[in-house]
Parts: C-alpha cells; structure tokens; sequence
C-alpha cells in the first residue's frame, strides 16, 4: 500500500472561479438581455450591445463552464487514477493563466479589440496565451495518467482526453491570423473558407468545450450521487467513439442556404442527423443510472440539479439536427430561435450539471455538510423555472420572427416590413430578461449556500489515501480496446485521428479546389477608407446583430435583394456573414440609401426609424478616424493574398481624403445650410471622423454585383 | 440517402466521393467499435464500471 494525498486545493481554487464568474456572465448577459428590451440602456460605447454580446458568450463559455470543467477533472481525475496530480506548479500555472486569459478578454471586449469570429473573439497574443495554458492543462492530465495506480482509464477520462485534443485542434486552425499590432488581426482565411473554418470551430467548441468535459463529468458524478454503476458501460464506448467521431463533421449546419457549396451543407446535415444517436445514446444511460434509484432524486439536490441537466441535454441534441434540416433552419435561421436552443444548452446541461457537480463536490472537500438542503431546493426550482422563462418566450420570438419575414401579400410584395418584426418581439425580450433574472436569483442563492457550506468546515487541503501501487500488467488476451485505453498515449493519438478524418474530408476539398470559390471579376478588394470602415465595422461588433449573408429563398431575395455569392468574399478577411439578425441584412446595403441618412441614423436611430432598438453611435461623429495603422493593414491583408499592388500604401492617405471628402460633402450638402469657406471647413472636419469610413463601408458593401447588373 | 447527397454535389468534379468515403469510413468504424464492444467478456465490464468506486 503507497499512501499519498488528493490536492483539493486547486478544486477549491477553480471552484470559485467559477462562482465568481457564473455572476458575472450571467449578469453580462442579463444586461445585454434588457438592452434589447431597453435600448436606452446600451449606455456607453463600452458596453453597447455589440461590444458586451462577445464579452457574455465568452465569458459564460470560457469562464464559468471552462472553470467548471477544470474543477470537475480535477476532482474526478486524480480519484479515478488513485493519484495526485503530477505537479502542485503546473496546476497552480494553469489556474492563474486562465484566470489571467479572463481577465484579458475582459479588458479587451469591451475596448473593441476582437476578431468579430463567434466564440473566438479574442486578439491573437490573447489566443496564443490560451494555447500555451491549455498545453500546461494537458500536460499536467497527461503526467498524472502516466504515474496512475489503477491500470485502466475509466470512461470520464476518455472524454478530457478527446476534450483536450480536439480543442486544441480547433482553436489553433481557427485562430489562424495575421497580426497588425498588439490590437488588431486579419484572419488567414478568407470568406467562405473563414466561414467554413469558423463553424468548424463554432460548432465544435459546443462539442468538445461544452459537451465532451461535461458527458466525462456526468460518468463519474452521476454514478457516484447515485451510488451505483452506470447504467451500461459498453454503451459507453459506443458513445465515446460514436460521438466524437460524428460531431466534427456537422459544423457546415450553421451555414445551410449560405454560399457555402451545396456538397458541403448536404454534407453537415447528414452527419447532424445521424449524431442525434450517440448523443441519446449518452443521455439515456446517464438517465437509466438512475433506474430504481429514483427515490433518492426526489430527496439529493445533486441529483435532481443532474436530472434536468441530462434532459436538458436530451432536448438540445435532439433539436440540434432537427435545425439541421433545411426546411426548419429556413425558419429559424439568423432569429431568436437559434439563441433559445443554446441556452436550452448553456443554462440546462452546463448550468445544471456544472451546481450539482459543486453541491457534490464542496461538502466532501471542506469535510462537512451541505449548508442547507433547503436553500439548494430554492436554488433547484428556480433554475428551473428560470429557464423556462427564458426559453420559451425566445422559442416563440424565433419562430414568430422567421414566419413573418416569409409572408407575402398577394399582390407579391412582402407583409412586413423588418422593423415591424422587431416591434413584435419586444414583449418576448422583456420576458426573457424576467427568466434569465430568475436564473440569476437562484445562482446567487447557490452560491450563497456553497460559500455557507464551504466557511461552516475546513478545507481538507490535502487528502490522505492510500492504494496499492500499479503491478505491471500481466494478462494476456485481453480486448483490444482495454489495450488502448491502458496506453494514454495511444488513446490520444486515436482520438486525434477519429476527430481528424472529419475535419480533413469536410475542409480540405474547400480549401485546396479553386474552383469551389468562383472568383467574380468585378470583386475588387476594399478602398483604404473602406477597410478602416469594415474595421469599425468589427470593432463596434455589428455583426453581432446584422447579417450579411442573403439567402437563395424568395422572402431574402424580395427583402434584400440578389442573394449572396460565394466569390462577393473572397478579399473579407475575416468573413462577416453573422449569425443573428436583430437587425436587418446589410449584404446589399451599399447605394439603397444616401450618405446622410446613414450620418443621422448613427446619430440617432430612432429619428430614421421610429420603432428601432439600435443604440446611438454618436461617438463615431466626434472621434477621429485613426489612420496610424493603414499602412501596414494594407501590408499584412496583401501578405495573405488580397493583391493591393505594390507601394499601394504609399498612396492610402491621399485615397482616404478623396473619398472622404465626397461622403462628408454630401452629408454637409444635404443636412447642413452651411456655405463657401464655413462649408468648406465644415467638410474637412467631418471628413476626419470615424463616421465617414464606417458609411464608405456600408456604401460599398453588395455593390459588386450591381455594378454588374448595371453593365 | 447517398442519391440525396449526389445531387447536390455539383460544384466540384469527383467531390461525391467524399462523402461516399466518409460514410464507408463511419459504418466501418461503428461495426468494428459494435462487435468489440459486444465481444468484451462481462467480468470485464463489472470492473471498469466500478472504477468510480473502488
């Protein structure tokens, strides 16, 4: 027998991290929720919607669940390898380091540094930062595994394995970029390659950041509150490999009816449809863990907060390929519905799952009782009723919002204008804010009863146990599986293989064949003012809200007009097709309407359109346009292959000014009776404000193909 | 379901063959991960499964 200790320290360390930061994503979230609601909220240019939308998602994903996951492998790592972890340092470095990575994102958001790709927000030197600490994290699973007691890796620890793998993958791909300076990047990949690559990621980073470290969670914390073995553990395996093998390929699912090539999308369906059997597969034997043990749901808060956690994650993955289906994403697409779904996700499965996990975890730690089971019911109920409240009325939003951008008259024209649906949803935004308030209620009531928990013992620092040592292996015959699974290392690499295939087969084709991207003549690359426009246009996070990507459906094409091609992208670096529609598509926005409309709504948008809910810009009238950086924008988007000719830059400033000069005229000619020299002077001012380049952007944006319409 | 994704592959010469691989890749895969599975013996089974407790 060798006695050695469990480090609960660092359990305890992440655990309140998570706390802290569960407040404040939920709190970001609940503010940017009642900003829809109450656009007079979006106070300052800080915290406007566009700014704090990323600043939530990221810090719900990457703080609260990403500490979450961390406490769960820490405390269910080293039990089930009957081994401390393999360095007090690395875990002490990856804990600060995340936490360091956090706080980074959340100086940066709001300051308007971002790469404008969903879920991978951050600056390049913040992404690097993150690739460096998640190596620490694997390395230091990876060294524990290896000095193990116990010859076989249970099922939990094949998902951190795939968890760590595929994530590390994905977010160095999809991170890929050019830097600028400390603040600004242009991605490697352009239009519907970036697109590509972005869902890749997107949809992967639900699969193996919120779904791989939870479902090896779930196999370790409900068979213990449940004190029984999982239901069946060959399903188990089945489930692993099934899973992780299926997800990597539905990422194109986000992007039905874009100009992504049909192969692509038909491609992404099928695997989505066909993965909604792994995914049961692992919900029904988390749930059937518990089969004659349902009495103890009805008394173990752990339980019953892991109950609806698996629920929660039975419906998610059951709507999840449903979406996928063309004919229902032609509804739900770019609405609230989207938005729903993932919080069926996010504050069921990760939220639920992530409060048993720390109801189980603190009174074993702290070597006591929990404070109140009482408060924990509170906590439980309300969580529930909380999403509820949340989801149902942004079920509904969607699904009202996508049918009324399909209705026609029956003289042909559309029946209702965009602002009209906005107007209709408001009601529903106002009841979301209400359930996410309820959520937010019974977190803090959770977390007041954890900390109660956690002061009313002491924590077990270091917790003595002992087992015997690991004999080397002597069996002979044994299953091949058991062969892998005993040698991590090939776990890893299999792993690495299984999610590869996919990857390779849904992206290569893209990216290697030309001819999957025809090029379009008259698709020239941006104006100088143009691109600083388009990079206001990013940091303001306005495709946050607004689309660009018209679909081939009648509704878009009578609404927007000519639908949207894949070879219109290929010089945007990064795309910003958007996924949400708060407001209208701006793909064809450039020419509908004049510069000075443009100037007064940013100024104020509610005196262009009365029931609007867009925040002011009036900031973009009194800064001026930065234009330090242009020359090596312009430097750094040619080494990727936009073909600015040679010395381009050299010339930049004096192409700004010209076309400046013709937007600031005709909004000071048609807004302001100014004449001669006060006009004159009126003109050079406003030409230097930020507001010029972002109208220069919106004017161009859809024009290449009118101009070829024209011809 | 394979004329299905056919006929939306129009954009690249040769690209059905991609997604014909990638199923044979997949049935193959959950018929080898299937019969192994079923094969391990349940002496097996009851042990890893009580790994959470031992």
């Amino acid at each position: 027998m060798e006695k050695f200790s469990y480090d609960n320290s660092i359990v305890k360390k992440f655990s309140y991290a998570t706390m802290t930061f569960a407040l404040v994503g939920m709190l970001a979230g609940l503010w940017i929720a009642l900003e829809l609601a109450f656009p007079s909220l979006n106070v300052a240019r800080w915290v406007n919607f566009g700014r704090l939308r990323p600043l939530h998602t990221n810090a719900i994903i990457f703080a609260f669940v990403g500490n979450a996951m961390f406490t769960g492998i820490y405390y269910s790592l080293q039990r089930l390898l009957k081994a401390r972890m393999a360095s007090d340092l690395l875990s002490n470095i990856h804990f600060w380091g995340w936490q360091l990575i956090i706080v980074c994102a959340a100086i940066t958001l709001p300051l308007g540094m971002t790469s404008s790709k969903e879920y991978a927000e951050l600056e390049w030197w913040i992404d690097i930062m993150i690739a460096v600490v998640w190596v620490i994290f694997g390395w230091n699973m990876f060294a524990t595994i290896l000095k193990r007691r116990v010859q076989h890796l249970y099922v939990a620890i094949w998902f951190y394995i795939a968890t760590f793998v595929t994530v590390a993958v994905l977010h160095i791909f999809n991170s890929l970029a050019v830097p600028v300076d400390f603040t600004k990047s242009y991605s490697l990949f352009a239009g519907v390659q970036d697109a590509l690559i972005q869902w890749w990621y997107g949809h992967n980073a639900v699969a193996f950041f919120l779904t791989t470290p939870f479902l090896g969670l779930m196999y370790y914390f409900v068979p213990k509150a449940a004190n029984r073995p999982v239901y069946s553990y060959r399903l188990s395996i089945i489930h692993f490999w099934t899973l992780i093998f299926l997800y990597i390929w539905a990422g194109p699912h986000h992007l039905l009816y874009t100009s992504l090539p049909d192969w692509a999308q038909s491609l992404g369906v099928v695997f989505s449809i066909m993965l909604l059997m792994p995914s049961w597969g692992g919900m029904l034997n988390g749930l059937l863990t518990l089969r004659g043990a349902w009495d103890k749901v009805r008394e173990d808060p752990v339980l019953k907060f892991m109950v609806v956690a698996l629920t929660a994650y039975g419906m998610s993955t059951f709507e999840g390929p449903m979406l996928s289906l063309k004919s229902v994403n032609m509804i739900s697409h770019f609405t609230d519905w989207t938005v729903a779904h993932v919080h069926v996700g996010g504050l069921g499965w990760n939220g639920m799952m992530t409060f048993g996990m720390l109801y189980f975890i603190f009174p074993r730690i702290f070597g006591t009782k929990l404070f109140s089971v009482k408060l924990a019911n509170t906590h439980f109920w309300l969580a529930t009723l909380g999403i509820l409240f949340w989801t149902i009325p942004m079920y509904w939003a969607g699904f009202v919002q996508g049918l009324m951008w399909q209705e026609f008259k029956p003289d042909g024209n559309l029946e209702y204008e965009f602002i009209d649906t906005v107007a209709q949803l408001k009601p529903m935004y106002m009841l979301r804010s209400l359930g996410g308030l309820i959520y937010l209620t019974g977190a803090v009531i959770g977390i007041i009863n954890l900390m109660k928990t956690a002061y009313s013992g002491k924590l077990i620092k270091n917790e003595e146990v002992e087992a015997p040592a690991l004999t080397p292996h002597t069996e002979s015959n044994e299953g091949w599986h058991r062969v892998i699974e005993r040698k991590p290392v090939r776990m890893l690499i299999f792993s690495l293989i299984v999610i590869l295939i996919g990857g390779v087969v849904e992206i290569m084709p893209t990216i290697m064949i030309e001819s999957n991207v025809p090029t379009i003549a008259e698709v020239k690359p941006y104006s100088p003012l143009e691109l600083e426009g388009r990079d206001l246009y990013i940091r303001e996070g306005c495709n946050n809200c607004h689309s660009q990507m018209i679909r081939p459906l009648r509704f878009e094409t009578k609404r927007y007009g000519e639908y949207s091609k894949a070879g219109e992208f290929v010089y945007d670096h990064p795309h910003l097709w958007g996924s949400k529609r708060t407001g209208p598509d701006l793909q064809r926005e450039g020419g509908k309407r004049g510069d000075s409309w443009h100037y007064t709504h940013f100024l104020n948008p509610t005196q262009m359109e009365e029931k609007s809910i867009m925040p002011s810009y009036d900031f973009l009238i009194e800064e001026d346009l930065y234009l330090g950086r242009l020359k090596s924008k312009i430097g750094a988007l040619r080494s990727i292959g936009v073909p600015y000719p040679e010395g381009f830059e050299e010339d930049a400033e004096r192409l700004v000014s010209v076309q400046a000069k013709q937007i600031a005229g005709n909004i000071i000619g048609d807004l302001f009776k100014v004449k001669g020299d006060q006009k004159e002077k009126a003109i050079e001012s406003l030409s230097k404000k930020e507001v010029v380049a972002m109208i220069a952007y919106l004017q161009r944006l859809g024009t290449d193909i009118k101009v070829k319409e024209h011809e | 379901m394979l004329k299905y994704i056919k006929n939306h592959m129009t954009s690249i010469d040769g690209i059905e063959i991609y997604p014909i691989i990638s199923l044979v890749i997949f049935t193959t895969f959950f018929a080898v991960i299937l019969w192994k599975v079923f094969s391990l013996r349940k002496s097996e089974i009851t042990k890893l499964e009580n790994t959470p407790f031992d």
